[in-house]
Order: C-alpha cells, then sequence, then structure tokens
C-alpha cells in the first residue's frame, strides 16, 4: 500500500546520479538522495514501517524502520540502529536489514512489541483488520507472544492505555485514539499536502492523541485521505465504518466521474454493491491522493430515484414502463419523424464516458444528420466553440499537452477561471506540491483571495467578473509577472462566460510561449471534445467546415456523406427548440438548472416535439420526455475518461450487471431501428470494446485545420464596466460564482456524512459592503432573490460580490441572476 | 581542603543583593565586553576553543567548535539561544545561577553573540520557574538601561536583542530541537536531524544552543584568558564547574569546583553524609546518567573519568542516597518522571516507558519473578538507541545500572513479597517521629 509509487522506471533515473550500496550483501546502485528503505525495495527487501510514506516528508516517528548500518560509507558504521525511512544512501554504504542482521530484527521487533502493548486486541471488528498495516506487519516482523502480560497468580495485569469510543474529527472521518500509534501519517498529510492543518498531536507520552480544535473540526476537501493511509484502524469513515471485512471485498481499478482530473480510483464491492472508493496510485496523475468527492460521493447511483426499466409516454400522457425492444421502435420512429420535422437536436451533458460521447456524436450525424450536437450543459459561448477546434481538442501529454508533471517544473502557473481547490482537487494537490517545493509561483485572476490560493501562497491579480481580459493582457504588458515559455496557463471553463477571455488566453499564449490547458469541470467534458459532440467538430479533431476530414470521417464510418454545415450550439439548439425550428431533442444527463437559462431550457424542452431522454435518474427532464431510457452508472459499464491533460483513463465495469446499459447500447439500438422506418444508418457497434476499436481505427485528425487555428476572429471584451452605483442604500454589485467542490450537485446525493462537510453558503462581501448592509444580505439579480450570511474577504475587488453557485437553493443561475448580470444587495433579515 | 573550590560563576552569590546590575559591576561585570569588542569575532571564539571549554549542558560537546559550525557564509540571521529549561531530576546549577547572578549569564549572551555574529538572542527558561525568569527579565532590562543591549553596545557598532522566553513545562524542550520548536511556536518534539541547528536551527537558520552554564563561563574565559581557564580541570576537561549536591548530604548545595573533583573531596566540603549512614548509591549528572556506587567515590569527576567508570558526568547533579533507600523505589520514582515526560513522538520512548513504570512498580510489589529483571534489562536494550533523541535512553540509564549494582535488592523484593525497606527511614524528619 505504501510501498515506493514505480514512478521512476530505471530507464530515467541520470546513469551519473547513481550511488552503490550494499544492502543484505546486495550491491545495488540507486539514484542520489534516496532513503534507504527505499532503496531496501530494490533489492526485495520491504523494511517494515508505519511513520514513512513516500509522499510525505520523512519523520523518524515510529522507529519500526531501523536496520543496521556498518558501514556509513565512510568506512565508519553507526554504534546504534538505524532509521532507514530518514537515512540516505551514501556511496559505499553497506546495510543490514532484519534480513541478515540479528540486531536489526531484534529492535524491529522490540519497536513492534512497544507499539503493540497500547493497541487494542479488537481486530475482529476494526475496519482494518485483514488490510491493516500493523496487523500484517506484526505477524512479519513481531514476536509471535506478548511479554505485556500479568493478572495471574497474584500478579498485577498489565494495563492498556484506553480512551473513550471513537470521537468525531469531522462528519466523515472518526477517530478511535486507541488504535492509534501516532505515526503522524494523517497529520502530516493535512498539513503537507492538502494544507489543512486541523488536524494536530495532543497531549504527550502514551496520552499523545491526534485531536482537533473545538471549534474547528477536520474540514477539508481532502480529509478521506487520511483514512486510507492510516497504518492502523485509527481513522475510519462514518460511511463504511463497521460496513464490511476486507477480505469480502472484491477491488477493481476505476476512474474518479467527478472533475476533469482523470483521478485513477479503486472501488471495492461486495455482492453487487459498491462499499467504499480509495484513491488509486497514479504517479503521474493523482498520485495517491483524491478528494473526498472522489472518495465518497458513489451511493448517487442507488438512490430510489434511479431509473430501472424504459419508458415510453403512453397516449393518456402518462410514462410508462416499456421493453427495451418497444422503447427502441418508440424513440426511433419519433425521431424520424422529428427529423423530418425540422431536425433533432442532441445535448449529451458533460459525464459521458469517451465511448458513449463517441455514439452520440455519430448517432447525431448518422441517424439523424445533424451536427447540432453540444456537451455544454452550461453557459458557453461561440469563442468558446472555436477556442476548443483550435487550442484544446488533441492536445495529449504525448504531444506536447500540458500535464502533471509539467505543472510541477512551471515557473509559473497562471490560473483563470478556475479555483482548482473546489474545481480540479488533484491539480489543486499537484500544485501546492509544486509552490512547497519551491519551484512554481501561482498566479490567479480571480475577485479575491480564495482559501485555496493562500495554500497555494499564490499572487492575486484582482480580477473582478468580466475584466478578465484586461487582466491577461496585463500579465503580458507587465514583466513583473514573468510570463515566458516556462509559464503555464490554465483556463476554466467559467471562462465562456466573459467575452474575449478565452481569446485573450490564447492570446497571452501565442505572444509568452506559455504553454495553455483548459480545464473543465466534468469528467465527460474533454472526452466530448474529442468524441466530436460539438457542432464545428467531428470524432477526432476533425473540423466539420473541412471538406477533406468530412470525407475521412464519412468513409471510416460508410456513409455517402455527413452534414456539412456547422450545427447549432446548446443555446441555440434551445432557442429553435422553443421557436420550433427543431422537431425533437436526444438529451443525456443534462440538468436545466446548470444551463445558462435554466427556465428557457424547461421551456424549450417542455415544448420540444418529440423528446428523448437517457438518464440514470428521475429528473425534470425525464418527466418531460415521450421516451426515458436508464443508462448504466459508470461502476457497471467499461469506458473511459479524457482528463483535463488529454489524457486517456480508460476503465473496465466494476460491476457486472445485465440490465444497466451503457449510452452506446441503446443508441445503437435507437440507430437500428431508425435504419428501418428511414434513410438513417445503423451504428455498427453494439459494445464498448467495438466502439475503442472504431475509435482507435478512426484515430486523430492529421490534416491541416482550415479554420482559423488561433480561435477564430479574437473577441473583443465588452466594453469597459461602469462604476460602481449606490442608490438608496443599495449597492449594485456584479456577481462572481462558481460551484464548490461539495454543494447540491445531485452526484453527490446519498451521503449525508459527505454533505455535512460542505462548506455552508455564505456571500463574500467587501468590508465596506459588509459594514454597510450587516451580516446578513440579500442579494436580487435578474432571476431572483437570495438572503445568505455574509463575510468579508479582505481583498475582495470593489464591486464585487461572490456567492458559492450551487450550495443554495436551485443554484444561482435559476434563483439569482443571468451570467454576466449586475446584482443588487441590501441589508438582509436573518 | 579549602582551595580545591574555584568560585567564578558562584563568587558573588554570598553578595547583597547580589543578582542586581549594580552588584555585579562592583565586582568588575560587564568589563569583558569591551576586550571582547576590542578582539575580532573569530579570535573570540579561538580563545573559547583554547580554553577548552565544554558544555555545560550535558553532553560536553566542545563551545568554540560548535560556535565555528555556523556558516558565516549563510546569508540568514544567526542566533544564540540559551537553554536555560533546566529540568533534569537533581540538577540544579543553571537556576540558582540564573537567581544569584543573572547578568553574568547576559554579558556571556552578549559576548557570545558578538562571536558568532548574532544580532538576536533568547533564553529560553523552564516555565515553571517564574522568579526566575522574572529575575533574569529584570536583569535583561537593567541591561538594556546600562547599554549593555541594544544598539550600537558599548559604542561597538555591534547591535545585540534578548528575548527572555518562558518554556510551558516539557522537559523535552531541554533537547535542543525540542527547544527551538518550543520557541518557534511549535509543539516540543525533536526535530530529524540533518539539518542541524548549526546550518538550520531557529526559523532555518544558522544557530547556536548552548547551555546557561556554558555562556555564563564565556565572560570570566576572555576576561582572563583562555590559559588560565585551561589551567583548571583536567587534560580533556578543562575548567570549573558547579557541582550540586542534593539529598543525603549534611550541606547540600551548589559547590563550583574544577572538572576532576572526586565525590570524595566534594563530600568533605559538604560535611559528608547524613550522620549515621553511610553511601548507597549516587547519579554523577542527574537520573539519566547511570548511578555509582560507594566504590566511585574517587572517580575523577570530568567527563573522560565519569565516562570511564560506565557512567556520564552529565549536568554534575551528584544526588545522594543513602543505605536508608530502596533502590527500586528511586528508579520507579524516576521511571515514572520519564514515562509523565515522554513526548510522545517515538515509540520506544512513548510505549516503553509506560510498560518500564508498570514492570518496575510490580517488582516493587514484590510480584513476579527473576524472569522479570531480564524482561526489564531487555525493554532497556529494546528503547537504549532506538528512540528518537536522547530522552529515551535516559530513562533506561537508572534501570539498567541499578540491576547491575544492585540485582540481589530487586531480588529481595521477590523472595520477601514486598519492599524491604522503611521508606520514612530515608525521609528528611526520619528518627524525629513521635512515637504515640
Amino acid at each position: 500500500m505504501t510501498t515506493t509509487p514505480e514512478k521512476a522506471a530505471a530507464g530515467e533515473v541520470e546513469r551519473t546520479d547513481l550511488v552503490n550500496v550494499t544492502i543484505d550483501g546486495i550491491q545495488v546502485a540507486v539514484p542520489k538522495d534516496t532513503l534507504v528503505i527505499r532503496a531496501a525495495e530494490q533489492v526485495g527487501v520491504q523494511v517494515p514501517r508505519f511513520c514513512d510514506h513516500p509522499l510525505l516528508a520523512p519523520v523518524g516517528a515510529c522507529r519500526q524502520c531501523l536496520v543496521d548500518v556498518p558501514d556509513a560509507g565512510n568506512g565508519r558504521g553507526f554504534p546504534k540502529p538505524q532509521a532507514s525511512c530518514t537515512l540516505p544512501v551514501a556511496e559505499g554504504m553497506v546495510v543490514n536489514t532484519q534480513a541478515t542482521s540479528p540486531v536489526a530484527d531484534k529492535a524491529q521487533q522490540g519497536v513492534m512489541e512497544f507499539l503493540l502493548i497500547n493497541h487494542p486486541l479488537d481486530c475482529p471488528v476494526c475496519d482494518k483488520g485483514g488490510e491493516c498495516p500493523l496487523q500484517n506487519q506484526a505477524m512479519s516482523n513481531g514476536r509471535a507472544e506478548s511479554r505485556f502480560s500479568g493478572g495471574d497468580e497474584g500478579i498485577a495485569p498489565a494495563i492498556k492505555r484506553t480512551f473513550p469510543k471513537p470521537i468525531n474529527l469531522s462528519p466523515i472521518v472518526l477517530l478511535d485514539r486507541e488504535r492509534c500509534i501516532v505515526c503522524q501519517r494523517c497529520t502530516r498529510f493535512a498539513d503537507e499536502i492538502a494544507g489543512d492543518p486541523f488536524i494536530e498531536l495532543l497531549e504527550r507520552g502514551a496520552q499523545q492523541q491526534i485531536g482537533i480544535a473545538e471549534d474547528a473540526p477536520f474540514l477539508s476537501y481532502f480529509s478521506g485521505n487520511v483514512i486510507q493511509i492510516c497504518p492502523v484502524g485509527a481513522l475510519t469513515s462514518e460511511a463504511y465504518r463497521f460496513r464490511s471485512r476486507p477480505f469480502d471485498l472484491v477491488s477493481a481499478p476505476a476512474v474518479a466521474e467527478h472533475d476533469a482530473c482523470g483521478s485513477a480510483i479503486r472501488v471495492d464491492h461486495r455482492r453487487g454493491q459498491v462499499m467504499r472508493r480509495l484513491a488509486g496510485n497514479d504517479p503521474e496523475v493523482n498520485e495517491e491522493w483524491i478528494t473526498d468527492k472522489d472518495r465518497f460521493a458513489f451511493t448517487y447511483a442507488h438512490l430510489d430515484d434511479r431509473i430501472t426499466y424504459p419508458q415510453v409516454r403512453d397516449t393518456d400522457g402518462n410514462l410508462r414502463p416499456a421493453s427495451w425492444p418497444e422503447a427502441f421502435a418508440v424513440a426511433a420512429r419519433g425521431l424520424a419523424a422529428a427529423k423530418d420535422a425540422g431536425g433533432v437536436g442532441v445535448l449529451t451533458g458533460g459525464r459521458l464516458t469517451a465511448e458513449d460521447a463517441y455514439a452520440y456524436s455519430k448517432f447525431a450525424r448518422v441517424a439523424l444528420g445533424t451536427n447540432d450536437i453540444d456537451f455544454r450543459a452550461r453557459p458557453l459561448s461561440a469563442e468558446e466553440t472555436s477556442f476548443l477546434a483550435a487550442q484544446v481538442v488533441l492536445t495529449t501529454p504525448g504531444n506536447g499537452g500540458v500535464t502533471y508533471d509539467d505543472l510541477e517544473s512551471a515557473s509559473k502557473v497562471v490560473l483563470v477561471g478556475l479555483e482548482p481547490e473546489d474545481e480540479a482537487g488533484a491539480i489543486f494537490l499537484r500544485l501546492r506540491k509544486a509552490v512547497l517545493a519551491g519551484r512554481t509561483q501561482v498566479v490567479a485572476l480571480a475577485p479575491y483571495t480564495t482559501r485555496g490560493l493562500g495554500k497555494l501562497s499564490g499572487r492575486l491579480v484582482p480580477t473582478a467578473p468580466g475584466d478578465e481580459p484586461a487582466a491577461i493582457r496585463s500579465l503580458l504588458e507587465q514583466s513583473e509577472y514573468g510570463i515566458d515559455s516556462t509559464a503555464v496557463v490554465l483556463v476554466g471553463e467559467r471562462l465562456a462566460t466573459v467575452p474575449g477571455a478565452l481569446s485573450a488566453a490564447a492570446e497571452l499564449a501565442a505572444k509568452s510561449g506559455a504553454r495553455l490547458a483548459w480545464v473543465p469541470r466534468r469528467a465527460g467534458d474533454r472526452g466530448a471534445v474529442e468524441a466530436g459532440c460539438l457542432p464545428n467538430l467531428l470524432p477526432g479533431g476533425r473540423p466539420v467546415a473541412d471538406a477533406a476530414a468530412r470525407v475521412d470521417v464519412a468513409t471510416a464510418w460508410g456513409v455517402d456523406a455527413l452534414p456539412e454545415a456547422e450545427g447549432r450550439d446548446a443555446d441555440a439548439i434551445v432557442a429553435a427548440l422553443a421557436a420550433g425550428e427543431l422537431g425533437g431533442l436526444v438529451v443525456a444527463g443534462v440538468d436545466p438548472l446548470d444551463t445558462a437559462d435554466p427556465a428557457a431550457t424547461r421551456a424549450a424542452i417542455e415544448g420540444a416535439g418529440f423528446v428523448v431522454a437517457l438518464d440514470l435518474r428521475s429528473s425534470e427532464v425525464t418527466a418531460l420526455a415521450d421516451v426515458v431510457l436508464p443508462v448504466a452508472p459508470v461502476s457497471d459499464k467499461s469506458g473511459s475518461f479524457v482528463n483535463w491533460e488529454g489524457r486517456l483513463r480508460p476503465f473496465e465495469a466494476t460491476l457486472s450487471n445485465p440490465s444497466s446499459l451503457p449510452d452506446l447500447r441503446i443508441l445503437s439500438g435507437i440507430a437500428e431501428e431508425m435504419s428501418l422506418v428511414s434513410a438513417a444508418a445503423p451504428l455498427g457497434f453494439r459494445t464498448v470494446a467495438e466502439v475503442r476499436a472504431e475509435m482507435a481505427q478512426l484515430g486523430p485528425w492529421d490534416g491541416v485545420s482550415t479554420s482559423s487555428t488561433t480561435g477564430a476572429q479574437p473577441v473583443e471584451p465588452s466594453s469597459s464596466v461602469e462604476p460602481v452605483e449606490t442608490t438608496d442604500g443599495v449597492d449594485h454589485l456584479r456577481l462572481a460564482t462558481w460551484k464548490q467542490s461539495l454543494d447540491n450537485g445531485r452526484m453527490q446525493d446519498g451521503d449525508k456524512y459527505l454533505k455535512a462537510t460542505a462548506r455552508p453558503p455564505v456571500a463574500l462581501v467587501t468590508r465596506a459592503v459588509f459594514d454597510a448592509h450587516g451580516p446578513t444580505i440579500t442579494i436580487t439579480g435578474d432571476r431572483g432573490s437570495v438572503t445568505l450570511p455574509a463575510a468579508v474577504a479582505d481583498d475582495l475587488v470593489d464591486g464585487v460580490v461572490w456567492v458559492p453557485a450551487n450550495s443554495f437553493g436551485a443554484g444561482v443561475l435559476s434563483d439569482l441572476a443571468s451570467p454576466g448580470s449586475r446584482v443588487r444587495v441590501e441589508g438582509g433579515q436573518a | 581542603m579549602t582551595s580545591t573550590l574555584t568560585p567564578v560563576l558562584t563568587d558573588m552569590w554570598d553578595v547583597d543583593r547580589s543578582w542586581t546590575l549594580a552588584a555585579y559591576e562592583a565586582k568588575g561585570g560587564y568589563q569583558a565586553l569591551d576586550k571582547a569588542f576590542g578582539m575580532s569575532q573569530d579570535d573570540v571564539i579561538t580563545a573559547v576553543k583554547d580554553s577548552g571549554l565544554r558544555g555545560r549542558g550535558g553532553a560536553g560537546f566542545p563551545t568554540g567548535m560548535k560556535w565555528s559550525f555556523i556558516p558565516q557564509d549563510n546569508p540568514k540571521p544567526k542566533y544564540l539561544v540559551v537553554n536555560a529549561d533546566e529540568s533534569e531530576p537533581g540538577t540544579c546549577k543553571d537556576i540558582p545561577l540564573m537567581m544569584a547572578n543573572p547578568h553574568v549569564l547576559v554579558e556571556g549572551v552578549i559576548v557570545s553573540s558578538y562571536a558568532i555574529r548574532a544580532n538576536k538572542a533568547f533564553i529560553y527558561i523552564r516555565g515553571e520557574v517564574l522568579h526566575v525568569i522574572r529575575r533574569v527579565q529584570a536583569a535583561v532590562q537593567e541591561a538594556y538601561a546600562a547599554g549593555h543591549l541594544g544598539k550600537n553596545i558599548h559604542g561597538s557598532g555591534f547591535d545585540l536583542d534578548v528575548v527572555v522566553h518562558a518554556g510551558a513545562g516539557a522537559y523535552i524542550c531541554g533537547e535542543e530541537t525540542a527547544l527551538l520548536e518550543g520557541l518557534e511556536g511549535r509543539r516540543g518534539q525533536p526535530r530529524l536531524r540533518p539539518p542541524f541547528p548549526a546550518v538550520a536551527g531557529l526559523y532555518a537558520s544558522p544557530t547556536v544552543i548552548n547551555n546557561v552554564e556554558s555562556i555564563a563561563s564565556v565572560p570570566s574565559i576572555v576576561a582572563n584568558g583562555a590559559a588560565w581557564f585551561a589551567s583548571m580541570g583536567t587534560e580533556k576537561s578543562k575548567g570549573y564547574g558547579i557541582f550540586s549536591l542534593s539529598g543525603h548530604v549534611q550541606k547540600p548545595g551548589q559547590y563550583e569546583a574544577p572538572l576532576g573533583i572526586t565525590l570524595r573531596q566534594l563530600l568533605e566540603l559538604a560535611g559528608g553524609v547524613r550522620a549515621g549512614h553511610d553511601l548507597k548509591f549516587w547519579t554523577p549528572g542527574g537520573s539519566s546518567t547511570p548511578l555509582l556506587t560507594a566504590e566511585h567515590l574517587d572517580v575523577p569527576l570530568d567527563f573522560e573519568g565519569v565516562g570511564a567508570a560506565g557512567s556520564m558526568l552529565g549536568t554534575r547533579a551528584l544526588q545522594i542516597f543513602d543505605d536508608s533507600v530502596c533502590v527500586v523505589r528511586a528508579v520507579l520514582r524516576w521511571t515514572e518522571f520519564y514515562k509523565h515526560e515522554s513526548c510522545g513522538k517515538c515509540t520506544p520512548c512513548r510505549e516503553g516507558t509506560w510498560w518500564l513504570v508498570q514492570t518496575l512498580a510490580r517488582l516493587e510489589k514484590g510480584q513476579g519473578n527473576e524472569a522479570d529483571l531480564d524482561l526489564l534489562l531487555d525493554q532497556c536494550d529494546n528503547i537504549l538507541g532506538r528512540s528518537f533523541c536522547a530522552l529515551g535512553d535516559g530513562a533506561t540509564s537508572p534501570i539498567s545500572s541499578s540491576i547491575q549494582y544492585f540485582r540481589d535488592e530487586y531480588l529481595a523484593h521477590l523472595t520477601q513479597g514486598g519492599c524491604p525497606f522503611d521508606p520514612e527511614r530515608s525521609t528528611a524528619w526520619a528518627g524525629q517521629e513521635v512515637t504515640a
């Protein structure tokens, strides 16, 4: 579990930096500064350890890894056994581990015996029993019998230290103090990795324990990692505690579906049910850490509102259960008719696997004969559409795309429209690692120094929403920011709402030589770009407008031709539905509340002639659909996500559930039926494997894009923003907002403990606004009004108010204001 | 034998209001400053090196050499930290020194800071001794007012600020890196070395940490010369030191004498062991040093002599125990202290002391068998040299040394089913009881 990640493959190591050591009589060459405990792994010796963790700074606290060092490389030995987790190798060093040294073996057994005297014997009821490093290493490196005894023949019994059981460090993390061996892995993680040092050692000696301040629970978006790295059962999860035994679980590798980071996870399931999720170990992506959302938010797929069978709208207007063949046939006939009645739009949401996205892309072109397809279920712009085609699609780690490792080696990382702690946890942790190593400075264009930016020791370029283009230009104009070819610019999907911002970012990259990457929020966003779930792109980055590209795809798909005109984007599809220009809609995993105009989206779906909804759970969309088709959750299907780097993150199905069909299978069924009733062609695949093969065969576009490569025409930012108006004690402010990591998102449903760790919704205002309007404020925009507790953000840009986007009511877009609009702030009643 | 004493630090303890600046200056105090400022910093370091002064906090590392480890090309500020966290059971030299003559410490701090080019010095005083903290604070205040501290001291161009810091009641903070953690406002636990404090100590800057007595000895070295200092003591343990005698002696107290003096000589000065009793065992340097017995009365009390006898000079805290004392009971009390003071960072000390107390307590009650003695020794073997810092090592010293010299007494507890001693007999009021 905690051995060295195999990051540095032998071939990558600089040969000149090798140090020769002899471990247990075996000579081995390891890179300079390697710790003895890792060098020993190279010769196949696992020195027992607890406090040591390859991703945490050495501490040498538990003393379990003591080894004998008869020669430190200078001809002299250490008189005492040394902790191999803190001792770097030296040329000529001789090390004898427990495998060959009786001294080391006895030292280790002695430490193990000490660890066990105060450790309870509750392994049979402990969550960790069966996967416990203490249990395992007590077997491999401990004494068979304890000498910590007594209690017979008039001898006083040996007394273990006890504590009342257990205490909550946070709503999701529980601590059984008597099990704790105070290795400090958790406190070091909180301090060194997450930057949320809300757990700390308290008391001393055998009473030493992990604790929190009375008024400050361990609230961190990454808190679950401490449960995983705890080498005993001291830290447990409220949701998983006492739920299962490790040896009853089946583990499967998977990829987290909550953000665009592509984090490797491990899914543990039992009898067809996911019991828990853990971080996978992928040194190139998420290392060994995941967010709490990735770890705990998986119950959404097993709630009562899960759709388990197809439904069609009956003549009485109600949805009724239907068989799959009937549903396919009804959907096919309806779509064929809608196609004739103006056409069918496709909204795919951002959560599809790349394979499913490919199926929608092909379905739109081949079955529906349209380029009216868009994955963006959120505010978007034509500028963004061009930007994705020009700057994003087809960039991968293999062809110069920005990677996690690049973040670590960049001199500067500029964040624009991106709050990594909330929106891309793995990026946040990697940036923090880079910053703490002293290599990287983070510069953020944001309205205030967020908690996340503070933890990155980042530099704020105070930027009100809408002012990003000018702020981006200022980075280029002012050399003090030092943006050059060693810098990386990360732009978030939120920038789509700011006219000119994405163009300015592209311009910044082009002129400074800095590298640019786009970081969306959802796991399927980037894969959808690659698969062509856009009105201007076909699969593999082929421009719709390019005749050669169309021929390329048409040939591969065995069809005569593909629609030539670029299609409608999501906003235009909604508008066209409302105007009656489109006859129908295929919609997958779209929540109207996420879209730029929730009411308009809702009305468009309601008014659409024919709607086929593919979804996991009942929603307001499925309630309005004519055909509802249940799709498999990610646990039930294989697939791939493409993360923000452009890295393919394939995974296999965790659970085998024959009634769960992936989207691509359903689309294939509908297309097949359509081919019988209309001129549509079938999709030619039924399984994920077939789609993967087809995608591989098609490959990326190798032609030169004929559309503008700089992101279409540079879009000029909207006219300069008018000054803040204050009339009658009412402030008219610009609204800054984004979604927090934990909020009211539907995929976090079902885990009340996780929900309890979300940051409570609060409106951030300047000191002046706070003083004027008090601790509770009412914010009113063009879509409604909301009253929230207010707090002061010290460096918030004047004229701005910040609220979380989806932490109250139905969210900002539905309940408060349209993107880019002004809001009024006044004192509110609590 | 009165000539055996060499009062330097203790010289003015009998002066009226000896702790005041006036009294100190009347005795020639703060005159070493100008002499030091007339020398180059490196010459001061050389003088301290040549004097042979070794750390008086117990480990005996050469003070001048420690100062020369400070990398002067490091652009970070340099710091001097005085370890005044005197907490070792039996050790009682720094606290009376700071009470009776705080200005000699302040003067030493100024000269030492000048030598290592530190413009900020910290005196970390054990938090429980509030009276001492106040006295040193007052002395520092007096020194500022007199121009001995602050900007451009004595017109030398040398600036120095001194901060008197109160500890929070942890024995571990006498360990120099734990002390630095405490000084930085963190939890007092020892740091991983390297980096050593000389390279990255307080606030990750080059730092010298010296004991109170070491620093207080510096003015006399500067004033009288290295040769004067080196003329006292033994070949490798030069100079004088405060020997504090406590326990069953007629006149307990601090006796300042050249290193190398013997306990026999000191006992003569102190009027001998309590009347009617014989010396049974003693610690040469506090409870963390293996105890010695009457056969070691003529061991020269210098680093080498005590080391050769199987113990350590430590802090010259001579605790004298006469024949009324149960060694098992005494060792148990010490072990309880270590259990209470273990910081918890490393397993052997944290868990080991917890277990040692239980094993010892059982033996004291006469429970168990002879094999438990071997268990006790094996536990010590698993702690000594396995713990993170020297506190764990120190916890084993009284146990293993007492079993070495008094195994039979341990066994007597087992055969008699309890302690053969009457603890009343070792008290100060023994023999004065009013019988009914």
